[in-house]
């Protein structure tokens, strides 16, 4: 920051730390009003009316959108594509950029130029649409797991930390007479520890967000993930998924709250693994921005 | 036989075939996914019949293409696609730019990290959620800001149904969601500063403006040129999901852009080769840009994509 010879704020300062508080209960508000309406109970609730803050305080809304089936279908859904999907991501990724590390490979240019193509230029959306109907893979959550497998991005993050690795270890371990598996398992994966780290949870919030590849792949209503579930409820003002639901037999509840409730429900593990996050997230585009 | 790097080539192949295995599931990826698809772009050139499969389908050469470029809404679409991202380009790219620079005047590091935190939470969501919180705020029967307008007895503003204001709603949202993420970059440069540079500026009588104008934005200048000129490569790019979600019938006009059009009518209407035939031109025009915003980028002495 510029330099300041008094130890006082300045006129700049007030003005600035103004503006900054401003731009941050700008950026919380909605989070604010979402949560504030999924509290108020959905009884006491008037739909046209302007609330801040609930009037009366439940928790029903989330008792009622937990005990459908729809969202107990969506949430399962979302897991199962997250973790099956994360720990495929990590182990093609980091096996891919570490040997993409190995420039003497007979090969290497074609390879990484097959990589780098793919951040140019993609066949488009109906060409890999027809492919997975092809494959077999429509209404499949491995149609989602298999598309995105890595990608060129993740590949050269990956490979910059890797390349950042001191190679001695590595050739240290070839003299004691390791193999190239020895080395890769016993000494890149352990030291890779932060990057694994950071990347797991990258590939783990790519997962969790997912929509249009959820969209145009699952067209069986129960395989639907979170976000098509969302979508339906609180953008197509569907009020078809919250009358299907399964056990609640309570009196209409006004839609409002409910959807409030499923918006706040959908993004609640990312809330709270967000401190990991933010920390892991920022240091890596540190490393993405060497590249670019 | 011999290559430059000394040894036999199917010697430095078995040499590797540990390597070779480890990217194996990453190559089989690359080529079943990124790369078989590119076969189907052929069907740009037919004239696409389920029922007669690829082979059976008949050719028709760039039909396809004469019949886009003939159609208006093609020009609609190039139109929304340009504003949509000038728009973006003008108003959200300094955004995170201007953001940075004041965070980076924060005396306060507590202060300072405190308000990074809320800034950079709204990149971690879905635009699913960020639709729908959208939606809830400026929606005109349930939107917030208009049941304040009621009450207050005025009419309701259709944010989200009108026309005029789908661009700029675009690119708000994208302001909401990705300014504070992007500032990260622009901090890490400012961070490098030499404090020694602003003590100078400093004897040399600079104000707080002046120290920020002299020494603080020439040192994001390169960070900025880049991410510019590769903004610029990406033109033909759109928040596709984004605007997926926020589009109604009301603002097709203004909503519609090359990748929604392939969703719509390649995917849902089922009509392949014009579907894959706007995909192609998007792909194509964007590569051609790519190409150029990455020469132009390395010409300045910087580091490309590639």
């Amino acid at each position: 920051m510029s330099f300041v010879q008094k130890k006082r704020l300045t006129v700049f300062d007030w003005v600035n730390y103004s503006l900054i508080g401003l731009i941050s209960l700008l950026c919380i508000f909605p989070f604010f009003y979402v949560f504030s309406v999924s509290f108020t109970d959905p009884k006491a609730y008037v739909p046209l009316k302007f609330y801040l803050f609930p009037d009366q305080w439940s928790l029903d809304s989330y008792r009622y959108i937990l005990s459908t089936n729809s969202f107990l279908n969506a949430l399962y859904s979302t897991l199962y594509i997250t973790v099956i999907g994360t720990i495929l991501n990590i182990v093609v990724s980091f096996t891919m950029a570490y040997g993409l590390t190995k420039r003497t490979l007979p090969g290497y240019k074609t390879l990484m130029g097959m990589v780098i193509f793919t951040l140019v230029f993609s066949a488009g959306i109906v060409p890999n649409y027809l492919l997975v109907r092809e494959l077999g893979l429509l209404n499949s959550y491995w149609a989602l797991i298999w598309t995105s497998l890595t990608n060129a991005w993740s590949l050269i993050v990956i490979k910059s930390f890797l390349d950042s690795l001191p190679g001695e270890l590595e050739q240290a371990a070839k003299i004691d007479g390791a193999s190239d598996m020895g080395v890769f398992l016993r000494i890149v994966i352990p030291l890779s520890k932060p990057a694994i780290a950071t990347f797991t949870l990258f590939f783990a919030v790519m997962h969790w967000n997912t929509f249009f590849n959820a969209l145009i792949y699952l067209s069986d209503s129960s395989k639907w993930t979170l976000q098509l579930f969302v979508k339906t409820l609180v953008i197509d003002a569907n009020s078809v998924a919250v009358a299907q639901a399964g056990s609640s037999d309570e009196a209409v509840m006004p839609q409002e709250t409910i959807r409030m409730a499923t918006i706040v429900l959908s993004m609640l593990p990312i809330l709270l693994v967000y401190p990991f996050l933010q920390k892991h997230f920022a240091k890596g585009v540190m490393l993405g921005s060497v590249k670019g | 036989m011999k290559t430059a790097n000394g040894g036999n080539l199917w010697s430095r192949i078995k040499q590797h075939r540990t390597i070779y295995l480890l990217i194996l599931p990453g190559v089989l990826f690359f080529i079943l996914f990124k790369f078989v698809p590119m076969w189907g772009l052929l069907l740009s050139l037919k004239d696409f019949n389920p029922y007669l499969g690829f082979a059976g389908s008949e050719w028709v050469g760039f039909a396809h293409f004469i019949d886009l470029f003939n159609d208006p809404k093609f020009y609609i679409m190039l139109r929304n696609t340009f504003w949509i991202n000038m728009i973006g380009l003008v108003f959200h790219f300094p955004v995170p730019i201007l953001l940075a620079l004041m965070l980076n005047e924060i005396r306060h590091e507590s202060f300072k990290r405190f308000n990074q935190s809320i800034v950079y939470l709204p990149h971690f969501l879905s635009w699913v959620v960020v639709a729908s919180m959208t939606f809830f705020i400026l929606s005109a029967d349930v939107g917030i800001v208009n049941k304040l307008i009621a009450e207050s007895g005025r009419d309701t503003i259709s944010f989200l149904s009108n026309p005029n204001y789908f661009w700029g709603l675009i690119t708000a949202q994208v302001m909401w969601k990705e300014a504070g993420w992007g500032t990260i970059i622009f901090l890490a440069a400012m961070a490098g500063v030499d404090p020694s540079r602003y003590e100078a500026a400093v004897v040399d009588g600079a104000s707080r403006f002046r120290q920020i104008w002299h020494v603080t934005l020439p040192a994001i200048r390169p960070t900025i040129v880049i991410l510019l000129v590769l903004r610029l490569g990406n033109m033909m790019d759109t928040g596709f999901e984004q605007i997926l979600l926020m589009m109604n019938p009301l603002v097709m006009s203004v909503a519609e852009v090359f990748d929604t059009y392939a969703y719509t009518f390649g995917i849902l209407q089922g009509q392949i080769s014009i579907g894959v035939a706007v995909g192609l031109f998007k792909g194509l025009v964007g590569l051609v840009l790519i190409v150029i915003a990455n020469t132009i980028v390395k010409r300045l002495g910087y580091e490309g994509i590639y």
